[in-house]
């Protein structure tokens, strides 16, 4: 196979690469303690998220206001495995009915619902994580790509789905563990996650599926594809006109955003050890976009910077000045979208980069140059003209 | 579901929903008909008009409480001078809004939802220090109170009837004001095509700020309305705005009538199964065969012929 590096990455990216990788890999473990590091994992997980927005959104133009939805059924998927674990019959003897889960014999169920019955299983747990939210978005991705349903539509329409199924979650309460969604989880396979070596594992396991993700989200974005996706999000028909199913790349790009989000769903409840409806629903799910824009929405390391500052932000913010961080939060989202489009990411590309040693930008100018201004978005530029 | 009702029942249950519904829908309806202005008209996609109804609330209360303290005996009408005044604090606040954020984000629609999602969040937490996060009610006059009796076992609220007819007369008056008078005219001018309304002498800008404003404060009379139906608390709003939408791109966005008619859909719907079923499912199931419906036809129920 004739690969280059040089074609799947410039210099500076494989620079960037490498920053994070020493970040996440080396220096917060040696700089945090474990219950910090715990949360550092947490906020990877959003950057899971974020990543597949950048391929939506950034490069798609497919705003989706539902990824918290397959975030959730990820997450959900994981939690409902380790739950069966948690609840043997030994473990849930003083029920009425031992061995189910103990939400729903507070709820008056007998027996395990049929949906449950598969997550006895490690393996079919872990292909429901990736094949349940890809099926559900290539369901809804067919039903409105196909239609030729795009931009607001598609958001708003997504963000419905994101309240059906909270509504849901919590209103199935036996079935789904309600509002306090699924808790009190112990073990994965005799393994107990809650000790600090395991969260340790959990952290490493967690950055080196992000990085493989990246890698996926790169190579996406450098293919044929990549580029087809920006042609798409600029002039749609003529894409179309040139004979490509803009539908079908549509539902492929949105499938592998679910996918993502589905990863980071599931190493959510291992590391956080819960799983609840607040992690679906309307909010989180316009967070996550938030943390993609911040971040830069056309940057997939833009995207993973993102989640982790704006979380950290959060977390010091709202311990130091509860007050405050719905204030800051709003007023740095207004900013980005008003004064700079492109986040972290285009501020690093205009500001930092023209000043970094030329050894580490990339394959001369030119190049650069073409590339950059190919993933600007037409409107941004003409917002910035 | 219907098991166990004899069909005389089932009319009068259904009935009694209908009417109980008729608040619902007139929420949704105000609620709409201003985002169907904002967004139907403009583009805009308003994720803080939650947030603008639930200043019209806030306004009603606070108008609420001085009356009640200070002039006891206008008690009477106060809500009358809390809904124009609620339009006005929404209309100016939109107006504001308009001329500091959206004017510059009209060539990029989804981003004016991302910045008003960020106007939204700084709404919630305004009001979280202003008026406390418990939710608050307001005192309704006497005459408001009660229901008219129609059958033994039909009652109609009397402020359900109120809000009605309020709701009837402030439609009429925006479908007036978009398709009769002038400024109307010039809205749509602008809507369909801004550089050409421009070179025939409308000044954009102001139609844009007008428009934008109009659907605000419309949202602020919403918030009375939603005043006598529910306690107002910070996030209130936010709980509405995915059903608004909905309301809106069920009924095709560019359609005042469609607006109405999806409302209608909409909260009768929701009002009629939740007799039969839960409070959740029976929304799941409204929102579901909504969205089932909009993947189905896209442009909503009633779309203008346009071409583009």
């Amino acid at each position: 196979m004739n690969f280059k590096i040089s074609s799947f990455a410039n210099r500076t990216e494989i620079f960037g690469f490498l920053v994070l990788a020493v970040l996440i890999v080396v220096i917060l473990p040696l700089a945090l303690d474990i219950f910090r590091l715990n949360l550092i994992g947490k906020y990877l997980t959003y950057a899971f998220v974020a990543i597949g927005l950048v391929l939506c959104w950034g490069a798609g133009g497919i705003l989706s206001l539902g990824q918290g939805v397959f975030f959730g059924l990820g997450g959900y998927c994981m939690a409902m495995f380790l739950k069966l674990e948690a609840s043997t019959p030994e473990a849930t003897k003083i029920q009425s009915t031992p061995g189910i889960p103990d939400f729903m014999d507070w709820n008056q169920l007998t027996e395990l619902p049929w949906f449950w019955e598969p997550f006895h299983s490690f393996p079919l747990t872990l292909v429901a994580i990736l094949v349940v939210p890809t099926v559900f978005a290539y369901i809804l991705g067919v039903a409105m790509f196909k239609r030729r349903v795009g931009g607001v539509y598609f958001a708003i329409i997504t963000q419905a789905i994101a309240a059906i199924l909270t509504i849901l979650i919590i209103g199935q309460q036996g079935y789904t563990g309600g509002v306090n969604g699924i808790t009190d989880l112990r073990t994965l396979m005799g393994w107990d996650i809650r000790t600090e070596s395991a969260q340790y594992t959990l952290y490493f396991v967690n950055a080196f599926l992000l990085f493989v993700v990246l890698l996926v989200a790169q190579y996406v974005r450098k293919s044929k594809l990549g580029r087809l996706l920006v042609a798409m999000r600029e002039k749609e028909d003529r894409v179309r006109f040139s004979g490509y199913s803009v539908a079908n790349f549509k539902i492929f790009v949105f499938c592998l955003g679910a996918a993502f989000s589905a990863i980071g769903g599931a190493m959510f409840t291992l590391q956080v050890g819960f799983m609840s409806p607040s992690f679906v629903g309307i909010v989180p799910s316009i967070e996550m976009v938030i943390f993609t824009a911040v971040g830069g929405r056309l940057s997939i390391l833009g995207a993973v910077w993102g989640a982790l500052i704006i979380n950290q932000a959060k977390t010091l913010l709202s311990e130091a000045f509860p007050e405050l961080w719905l204030l800051a939060m709003g007023g740095l989202f207004i900013a980005v979208v008003m004064a700079f489009p492109n986040g972290l990411a285009g501020l690093y590309t205009t500001y930092v980069e023209p000043r970094l040693p030329k050894f580490l930008s990339g394959n001369g100018g030119k190049d650069a140059d073409d590339d950059s201004d190919a993933d600007v978005p037409l409107a941004s530029k003409q917002a910035a003209e | 579901m219907f098991d166990g009702y004899t069909f005389s029942e089932l009319t009068s249950i259904l009935a009694m929903q209908g009417f109980a519904g008729l608040i619902l829908f007139s929420v949704f309806v105000l609620m709409a008909l201003g985002l169907a202005i904002i967004f139907g008209q403009m583009g805009v996609i308003n994720m803080a008009h939650g947030e603008f109804m639930i200043l019209g609330a806030y306004v009603t209360y606070i108008c609420s409480n001085v009356f009640s303290t200070y002039l006891p005996s206008l008690f009477g009408i106060y809500f009358f001078v809390a809904m124009i005044l609620a339009f006005i604090a929404s209309g100016a606040l939109g107006a504001a809004v308009e001329w500091t954020m959206i004017r510059h984000l009209y060539k990029r629609p989804l981003d004016t939802l991302l910045a008003t999602w960020g106007l939204s969040l700084i709404l919630q937490q305004v009001y979280r220090s202003v008026f406390g996060a418990r939710e608050v009610g307001v005192t309704l006059p006497d005459y408001l109170l009660g229901s008219f009796q129609l059958t033994d076992m039909v009652e109609v609220p009397i402020n359900g009837v109120f809000v009605m007819c309020l709701t009837i007369l402030i439609t009429a008056g925006v479908a007036y004001l978009m398709f009769k008078s002038a400024w109307g005219r010039q809205v749509r001018a602008v809507v369909q095509n801004r550089a050409m309304a421009g070179a025939v002498g409308i000044n954009t800008a102001k139609v844009d700020r007008g428009t934008y404003a109009l659907g605000c404060g419309i949202a602020g009379v919403a918030g009375s309305a939603f005043t006598m139906v529910g306690s107002t608390g910070p996030t209130s709003g936010q709980l509405y705005i995915v059903d608004t939408f909905l309301v809106v791109v069920f009924g095709g966005a560019q359609s005042l009538l469609g607006t109405i008619a999806s409302a209608f859909a909409i909260s009768q719907s929701q009002s009629t199964l939740e007799f039969f079923l839960s409070g959740s499912m029976a929304k799941i199931l409204t929102l579901l065969t909504v969205v089932g419906i909009l993947m189905l036809r896209p442009q909503g129920l009633f779309s203008l012929k346009i071409r583009r």
